[in-house]
């Protein structure tokens, strides 16, 4: 690939650190300038100025909203003095909490994922359209299988429907270098209007009873996932909430411990490098955008098989969980332990400031969504500017005689 | 020269940290009127720091600077170019589609009323400087036209328009041909004549001891003595330099070439703008034999190696390794069939400085047994070769887990070095494998592989540095244009390599 080949300006102090041009070169400097510190304080960060916002636009208190959201959230449901009714209402808060996190790791690591490739997928929305379509399809038909079978089916189909999704514009990306940017947003739009498309009045998979309802048939029983934690019938948390753990598994010993996760580490860290070693960059490209919009489809049918179960069209343009994906890969660093940290905080944050959920004597419910949007965009922004957050940092440690 | 004439600059007790290190530790320097002052050392010693303190770059966390006998704060370039500095970067910062004039007065353009440009007057006044201190250059020609020596003059120039009475200039000989530096040698007495101070930045022994008046040795941020360059020695000053005795003659026996080990025919490759660099060039490497490309920079030698390795599409001829033909196959391809690879550019190719020194030693062989199998890693056994190789190479700063780029030049290149030499290839291609390094790292690069050769493997050195080709190679070929122009034995001179090396010695090659 001849954009590779550019020969690099040396550096002409020849003193600076190390010529860091990658993007996975200037988060790994940054992990390691920062460690876990830069993270926290990323986020705490957000958390203040959204807290400042708050003060501002309400003059309510930040930290008795903030209070409210943990509770919300169903975080209080740690403190052993949290009895009797709280207790079980904070059970249940936990539990939505959990629902979300599941999707949240799942999409986080699959901005993860393409980022230790050097890539940035911004598809997570359009894979995990793919995938609630593929098992809401799936999980909708085929009546009297056997309940597991029915499930490995429906989740396998929308993990490899997530992976050829985003596999598409790994193959344009290795074969024509189009920018993955742009390919997976417009594959975003494309998945939106097909899924539009299946579930509007008089599409492929409009309900069979409802003929002027435009939304899908619902997911039969025994494609559902087993609730473990809670009433099914009130949104219980499901088995998903595993399958995302082990999730964070695999997404480690892939990187880590395969020739695999090898190759798509060298060519995130450093294209030229690998390709004078004898790694093809372009079939890496490719491999880990599959991946990546593989953990996305199996979050979009993982979400149909645990609490959705069924599609309608205003969900499929009312997905935002993909980009939600970004923020957490970003908070969390792109590693496995961040991106499950990073996904049950905004989980946390998702679920406190639901209408359900906040107390409305502390906090308008419809402006607190508003405050988690506020929040991400915070740290993405601070994230985004890590710079500025490691050069705090250095200057507080300048202040310390050493 | 004039013992007795003035200081032109002081600087004193000058300490510079930086995270980790202590790159200028209770520096002393000072620079008389009219001399060459040299500063040596090796990479990382803390030349380039203390420069980029005096050019106002850096801010010293210690010591004072005196121009002139006046106390001076250089916060900014400005303020060291308003003192009197000028600094002749290493890299060449001039925009190439601007004429010289355009380029030596940017900043401080000759004016009409003070919104248009007086080109007329810029070129008078480019002339003139010219002229008063024998810097021939056409003020009208384009930069990218001129020759990199003629660059290198306008840079020059470009710091005495800014009146600059002392002038830096940071490895000034390393972009040039052996010709081109005598020149330069030349333009500096002439500035020295006229009273210009001149601070010269540099790792070769053999030019400073010619240049220059005085010189500074600098070993790990601090200084280490200033002598007179009267009776300096080149071994007395690589001693100084790197703290040890250091031999700078690679000591080798008689060659003992057998067969033909990489053979290279009639290929023809291009760059990538489509540019034809390598023009039906052929040559052979024998088993035993280390085998010198020299050239200058830009003659085709990147996409030689590209095409000789695999990282470029060779249009036409055909490369052989071994019994091989692996003229269209992958890098991948060429590793398998023997071929081991120095890169040019170790920071940017030879490794992955975020991995760990274990996992850049993988870098060609992790898909195999022993260090995986199905697909599936064993991080031990990697961190294993590696531990024994970073023993049998003397890899210091570091263990397996330490990051590639956290190593030193010197160490980073060991660790290529291991990479590629472990594999046991049948041919070494090194590619200017000692750039940037000190002294004692080419030392060891150097004995390597002459064992190498030694052990029966081709070897095939390209590099822009004439002494090292001479010193390490048992037969020299000189490329021109993309094409071999000749062949020399290893007595040939500098100067005689330097002809072809630009086109005169066309048509009489002198076959072994």
């Amino acid at each position: 690939m001849s954009d590779l080949e550019t020969p690099s300006p040396t550096d002409p102090s020849g003193l600076g650190p190390e010529v860091r041009q990658s993007l996975m070169g200037r988060y790994d400097l940054a992990q390691k300038a920062g460690g876990l510190l830069a993270p926290v304080l990323t986020a705490v960060l957000a958390f203040f100025v959204g807290g400042l916002v708050v003060f501002a636009t309400t003059g309510k208190n930040p930290l008795a909203t903030y209070r409210a959201i943990f509770d919300g959230a169903g975080f209080n449901w740690f403190f052993p003095w949290v009895t009797g009714l709280e207790r079980s209402n904070a059970a249940a808060n936990m539990q939505q909490t959990l629902i979300i996190t599941t999707s949240l790791i799942l999409t986080g690591l699959a901005v993860a994922f393409a980022f230790r490739c050097g890539l940035f997928n911004i598809g997570g929305t359009g894979q995990y359209i793919v995938g609630a379509v593929l098992g809401v399809w799936l999980g909708s038909s085929f009546a009297g299988m056997n309940s597991f079978l029915h499930i490995l089916l429906a989740i396998v189909a929308g993990s490899l429907g997530g992976a050829i999704w985003a596999g598409i514009a790994g193959f344009l990306k290795a074969t024509v270098g189009a920018h993955e940017v742009i390919s997976t947003i417009m594959l975003n739009w494309i998945a939106i209007w097909v899924g539009v498309f299946l579930f509007g009045l008089g599409g492929p998979l409009q309900n069979d009873t409802q003929t002027y309802v435009p939304i899908s048939n619902d997911v039969l029983d025994s494609a559902k996932l087993p609730v473990f934690w809670g009433d099914p019938l009130l949104q219980g948390l499901h088995v998903g909430f595993f399958i995302a753990l082990g999730a964070l598994v695999v997404f480690w010993l892939l990187l880590n411990r395969t020739t695999l996760g090898y190759g798509v580490r060298a060519v995130g860290f450093n294209p030229e490098a690998a390709r004078y070693g004898g790694i093809s960059v372009p079939t890496n490209y490719f491999l880990a955008m599959a991946i990546s919009g593989g953990f996305a489809g199996l979050a979009g049918a993982i979400d149909i098989l645990g609490w959705q179960f069924r599609l309608a069209t205003g969900d499929v343009q009312g997905v935002s969980i993909g980009f939600v994906g970004i923020a957490v890969a970003l908070l969390g660093r792109n590693t496995a332990i961040g991106v499950a940290l990073s996904a049950l905080l905004f989980g946390g944050l998702l679920t406190g400031t639901s209408t359900r959920n906040l107390d409305p004597e502390i906090f308008k419910p419809e402006l607190a969504s508003n405050l988690t949007l506020l929040i991400q965009g915070l740290v993405v922004l601070f994230v985004g500017a890590d710079i500025i957050v490691l050069w705090l940092m250095a200057r507080v440690r300048r202040r310390r005689p050493a | 020269m004039a013992d007795e004439s003035r200081t032109v600059l002081e600087m004193r007790h000058i300490t510079k940290r930086f995270p980790g290190t202590v790159a200028n530790d209770d520096v002393d320097f000072d620079l008389r009127e009219g001399e060459v002052h040299a500063l040596l050392g090796e990479n990382g010693a803390g030349k380039s720091t203390l420069m980029n303190i005096l050019y106002g770059l850096y801010h010293p966390d210690e010591g004072e600077i005196e121009i002139a006998g006046k106390p001076v704060r250089l916060g900014t370039p400005r303020a060291a170019i308003d003192a009197g500095v000028g600094m002749v970067h290493q890299h060449f910062m001039l925009i190439p589609v601007m004429t010289v004039a355009e380029n030596i007065v940017l900043a401080e353009e000759p004016t009409h009323g003070r919104a248009f440009l007086d080109l007329r007057e810029a070129n008078r006044r480019v002339t003139e400087i010219s002229e008063r201190f024998g810097l021939a250059v056409d003020p009208k020609a384009t930069v990218q036209d001129i020759s990199v020596g003629q660059q290198q003059r306008v840079e020059i120039l470009k710091a005495l328009y800014r009146n600059a009475d002392i002038l830096v200039l940071d490895e000034p000989t390393a972009v040039l041909t052996p010709q081109e530096a005598k020149e330069l040698f030349e333009i500096i007495r002439g500035l020295t004549a006229q009273g210009k101070s001149i601070i010269f930045i540099s790792h070769k022994l053999n030019e400073v001891t010619e240049v220059a008046d005085r010189i500074t040795v600098l070993r790990r941020g601090k200084k280490v003595e200033t002598l007179p360059a009267a009776g300096a020695t080149e071994e007395s000053l690589a001693r100084l330099m790197v703290g040890r005795e250091v031999l700078l003659r690679v000591e080798k026996g008689v060659s003992h070439p057998t067969e033909v080990l990489l053979e290279v025919e009639d290929i023809h490759v291009f760059d990538d703008r489509g540019i034809q660099k390598v023009r039906g060039l052929s040559l052979a490497v024998k088993a035993g034999e280390i085998v010198g490309v020299a050239g200058i920079d830009g003659n085709g030698q990147t996409e030689l190696i590209d095409a000789m390795t695999g990282l470029r599409k060779v249009a036409a001829g055909t490369v052989t390794v071994g019994s091989k033909d692996v003229t269209h196959d992958s890098a991948f391809g060429h590793f398998h069939a023997g071929l081991g690879h120095i890169p040019e550019d170790r920071q940017r190719r030879g490794l992955v400085l975020e991995f760990s020194i274990a996992e850049n030693i993988a870098l060609h062989d992790y898909r195999k047994a022993p260090d995986s199998r199905f697909g599936w890693l064993y991080p031990r056994r990697l961190v294993q070769r590696a531990a024994r190789l970073i023993r049998e190479y003397d890899v210091r700063g570091g263990g397996p887990a330490t990051p590639g780029g956290s190593l030193s030049g010197g160490n980073q290149q060991k660790v290529v070095l291991a990479r590629e030499i472990d594999r046991n290839p049948l041919v070494l291609i090194a590619a200017q494998p000692t750039r940037g390094l000190d002294v004692g790292a080419i030392e060891f690069v150097h004995r390597r592989l002459v064992e190498e050769r030694d052990e029966g493997r081709g070897i095939l050195l390209v590099s822009l540095e004439l002494e090292e080709i001479l010193s390490l190679s048992d037969r020299i070929l000189v490329i021109y244009e993309g094409e071999i122009v000749g062949e020399y034995t290893p007595d040939a001179t500098e100067e005689e390599l330097g002809l072809a090396m630009t086109g005169g010695g066309r048509g009489q090659e002198e076959v072994a």
